[in-house]
């Protein structure tokens, strides 16, 4: 169960953020998630919905979720594509030696919170 | 209404719980190490041969992150060291909490090398620093030699490579050069070792390896916030 388990850091993280920072409410949370993180947004959201209940702090807090876009490098050519239209080969040169370079990760972008 | 720039990853706070669980093992000199492979890619029987050849040099502990059974945790007790089973709480991957859980399961008793044996999965398992000072993934003959190129991420973590079963290599196509240069494009600084659990073959060098990364572990000052 990979999206709840990142889902019950995420509310960790935030939770420290806002004692840290003394903040009672977060509003909004933007998240910035690559394309093949393997994260279901669909499902994310669910979890999200589910464990922000949970904590006083989050219960009123939107889930915004910007997609980052994956890119492959290919080692034999030099160039790079976009990875989920052309998978692991490359469309330049048809080599196999290949790279994400991006589009892989889960980042708290910013926190909405009330004054 | 204010907005806040975080630009932290999502498991940042995952990220601090291992950094402190890391300075306290450090601090006792106890290394640990985080052991990673797909579902049966032999962690369990390497694990009971390096056991068996080392366990009067190291006082030695093994988590196992078994989901539901015991059985590779009395493997272990078999061999003659403590094993203790880590609970993943249905998850796909231990993260610093549950490690610092499984480690008081183990007791008061001081170990120089405890091994965590993750769950089974090149995936999520890598994108969950547990604490340890070390991480090692395993990647067995069968599996094939383009894992890198598949899951860049567990070879960009990892501090060590050990290629198992190489005793059936004979049976099949991989091509030991080229995962090599796959690894070390990833990961320049990772140490590779190719054995066979069942042989024996490759186990010196593994072994002595873990020897020295015991004794530094001790003696070095301590460096325990990692980096990548
Ligand atoms: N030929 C050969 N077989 C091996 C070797 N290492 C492990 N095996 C076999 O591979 C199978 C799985 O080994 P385990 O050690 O249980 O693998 P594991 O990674 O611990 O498996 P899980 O904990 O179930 O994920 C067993 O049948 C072992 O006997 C090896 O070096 N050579
Ligand atoms: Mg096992
Ligand atoms: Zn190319």
């Amino acid at each position: 169960m990979h999206e709840m388990g990142i889902i019950l850091h995420l509310a960790k993280s935030l939770e420290e953020t806002a004692e840290k920072e003394k903040i009672k409410k977060i509003t909004r949370v933007t998240l910035e998630v690559g394309e093949v993180s393997g994260i279901m947004t669909d499902y994310f959201t669910d979890c999200w919905d589910y464990f922000k209940k949970r904590h006083p702090v989050l219960d009123t807090a939107a889930l915004e979720i910007e997609t980052i876009p994956a890119v492959t490098y290919c080692s034999s050519c030099e160039k790079t594509y976009p990875t989920v239209q052309y998978g692991r080969t490359c469309p330049h040169c048809g080599s196999g030696e290949t790279w994400l370079i991006q589009g892989n990760e889960c980042i708290i972008k910013e926190i909405e919170v009330e004054d | 209404m204010k907005i806040i720039e975080l630009k932290e990853t999502v498991t940042a706070s995952n990220d601090r719980d291992a950094a402190v669980l890391r300075g306290e093992l450090k601090e006792k000199g106890t290394l640990l190490i985080n052991l990673m492979a797909s579902p049966g890619a032999g962690k369990t029987t390497l694990l009971e041969r390096t056991i068996r050849d080392l366990k009067d040099r190291h006082r030695i502990a093994v988590m196992e992150a078994d989901v539901d059974s015991d059985v590779d945790a009395v493997r272990i007790e078999k061999i003659g060291a403590k094993a203790v089973q880590a609970h993943t709480d249905g998850m796909c991957h231990m993260d610093a909490g549950m490690t610092r859980r499984a480690l008081e399961a183990l007791g008061d008793e001081p170990f120089d090398l405890v091994v965590l044996e993750n769950v089974g999965n090149l995936i999520c398992p890598a994108e969950f620093d547990t604490g340890a000072g070390k991480c090692v993934m395993l990647l067995s003959v069968p599996e094939g030699d383009d894992k890198p190129l598949k899951y860049p991420l567990m070879f960009s973590v990892s501090d060590v490579l050990i290629i198992t079963k190489t005793d059936v290599a004979p049976y099949f196509d991989f091509d030991f050069d080229a995962c090599v240069a796959r690894a070390k494009r990833l990961n320049p600084n990772i140490e590779i070792f190719a054995v066979s659990s069942k042989t024996g073959e490759g186990f010196e060098a593994w072994e002595n390896w873990l020897n020295q990364a015991v004794k530094d572990w001790k003696n070095e000052p301590g460096k325990t916030i990692k980096e990548n």
